[in-house]
């Protein structure tokens, strides 16, 4: 591979085209070509935002970003009092926390369930995967929350984690099922044929090499399972979502409060995707 | 463990493995017609055969990789069927080898071999190593121990995939065609190896085109096709001229190359 043109190294490596080009193309010409792709971002991007500030403007919409900091957070006599935001964004953590773990968890039985030999457990697993992904989400969270919570006496909190682990646990289960599933069929026959228990079987030779083909997809589903979590803000659970609402109720400021609502998704997802990533590498690293 | 617990069969004491009247069907495809072999303590089985003979799937049945729906099949004393339990008993006493090695690729090689007696005789860690490396020492492996399966060449794999089997102190070893997935030059090594365990008296089955390993170690030649046993004779009687016409065929097939 012929080298980058020594003018220029440390912005072809900026912009990812050391040792792409085709030999006969000059440097400079593709730093050049990724600049201006570069620039069409940004200016699309422009575009948007000035269509965005003149509708505003010509709807004679107050931009008041000066008052927002309070929404995060106020310090009062040196004590940090967390505003709605700050409070919206831990419950929605907690909200997809504790589904999270608890969608896993029902992901795991219904794919064992899907994948036993037991006619009960096939059963049960596909009438439940049918039923969560043939009725619309909003649907089914009206069901647990107008339907099951009162039969059940949970609250709207729980109601809400319930639902979501019902819903996201039924694409864990196809994910882990699909796992396990793409492991060779030989290692099936080792296990066996070696005399291990069925329980060693699978502890020992076919969920480790399983888990690699699982976690990326499920980590996928449970990022998603944030973003999902803004449903619950219908049953009113004052997670971020129910948080922007309220304020904006308030306040009548439903630009600035959107936007900021939107950028805290975004910017919990796409950190929680970048911490994935490096775990990601780093397993395929140590392995 | 006792062996009493299983329904008694009527074999002779020194028989391991007894097929009586097998049959399978894949479907509506009948793959096993009617089988009866047995193979006795210290004998060698070449099981041969066109492809598509039933031949891997009749040894296969022997630790119930495949299950059969008509007949018997004892080993070591007790009748393979679907009960679990008893299932796992006679598979810890059969050791095989498969034609696409399938050794762990996420466990070192001495993890390959330390996982059976690790878990099934619950030996502890220090007890299985020195067992394993005993045996990768015998397929002269024993230098690997560290590395991973997918490090090493197919026959290296493949011996440590009966270091495996043979950790696990089988009474019969089953090997189902464990050449034919290996480059030329590598399939030597592993016929050397088993042609030391042979003589060591261990009890085998063997599935493979290798005729010349089959002269040099077995007792008995089986020669199967279409489903049946159309052949079970002493070497001597398949290389010098008794055996039957498709055996016939079949041999001057495989003896051209």
């Amino acid at each position: 591979m012929t080298q980058i043109h020594p003018e220029i190294p440390f912005l072809a490596k900026l912009l990812g085209v050391e040792g792409v080009r085709h030999p006969k193309d000059p440097a400079s010409a593709q730093v050049a070509r990724s600049l201006w792709q570069i620039a069409q971002a940004v200016i699309l991007f422009a575009v948007i935002a000035w269509l965005i500030h003149a509708g505003a403007a010509a709807m004679e919409y107050r931009w008041q970003w000066y008052r927002v900091g309070p929404f995060f957070y106020r310090i009062i006599d040196g004590e940090f009092i967390p505003g709605p935001l700050i409070k919206g964004i831990i419950v929605t953590l907690q909200l997809a926390g504790v589904s999270s773990v608890l969608s896993i968890l029902i992901g795991a039985l219904t794919a064992i369930g899907r994948l036993s030999n037991s006619i009960a457990g096939r059963a049960i697993a596909t009438t439940y995967l049918e039923i969560i992904r043939n009725t619309p989400l909003l649907v089914q969270l009206f069901m647990f929350y107008f339907v099951l919570a009162p039969i059940f006496g949970i609250d709207r909190f729980w109601a809400g984690v319930l639902c979501l682990a019902a819903f996201e646990g039924s694409f864990a289960a196809e994910i882990i099922r699909g796992g396990i599933q793409a492991v060779e069929r030989g290692q099936y026959e080792a296990g066996d044929a070696t005399g291990l228990s069925k329980f060693d079987k699978y502890r020992y030779v076919i969920i480790p090499q399983a888990l690699p083909l699982i976690l990326p997809p499920l980590t996928g589903l449970l990022i998603s399972l944030i973003k999902h979590s803004a449903i619950v803000s219908v049953i009113a659970v004052a997670e971020l979502t129910t948080e922007g609402l309220n304020l904006i109720s308030d306040t009548y400021m439903a630009f600035e409060i959107w936007f900021i609502v939107a950028g805290m998704y975004l910017v919990l997802t796409t950190s929680l995707s970048v911490l994935v990533n490096i775990l990601e590498v780093k397993m395929n690293r140590a392995r | 463990m006792s062996n009493s617990s299983a329904t008694a069969p009527k074999m002779e004491p020194d028989t391991l493995i007894s097929f009586d009247g097998v049959s399978k069907w894949f479907d509506h495809f009948q793959a096993l017609k009617d089988i009866n072999l047995s193979v006795k303590q210290g004998e060698r089985v070449v099981v041969c055969g066109p492809s598509g003979s039933g031949k891997s799937t009749m040894i296969r049945c022997v630790n119930q990789l495949e299950n059969h729906q008509q007949g018997t099949i004892h080993v070591c004393g007790r009748e393979v069927y679907g009960n679990m339990k008893q299932l796992e008993q006679v598979r810890r006493e059969v050791g095989m080898v498969f034609q696409s090695f399938n050794l762990f690729p996420h466990m070192s090689i001495l993890q390959n071999v330390t996982l059976a007696p690790i878990r099934n005789s619950k030996l502890s860690r220090a007890e299985a190593n020195e067992i394993a490396l005993h045996y990768l020492e015998r397929v002269q492996i024993a230098d690997q121990a560290d590395k991973f399966p997918s490090q090493l060449s197919g026959g290296q794999q493949q011996r440590v995939a009966i270091a495996r089997a043979l950790a696990m102190k089988p009474r019969v070893m089953l090997f189902d065609e464990p050449t034919s997935a290996l480059d030329p030059e590598m399939i030597t090594e592993v016929l050397d190896v088993m042609t030391e365990l042979a003589s060591d008296g261990m009890t085998m089955m063997v599935v493979t085109h290798e005729m010349g390993f089959a002269r040099e170690v077995a007792d008995r030649v089986v020669f199967m096709d279409e489903g049946r046993i159309e052949e079970n004779c002493t070497k001597d009687e398949f290389f010098t001229g008794g055996r039957g016409e498709r055996a016939e065929a079949f041999l001057s097939k495989i003896l051209q190359h």
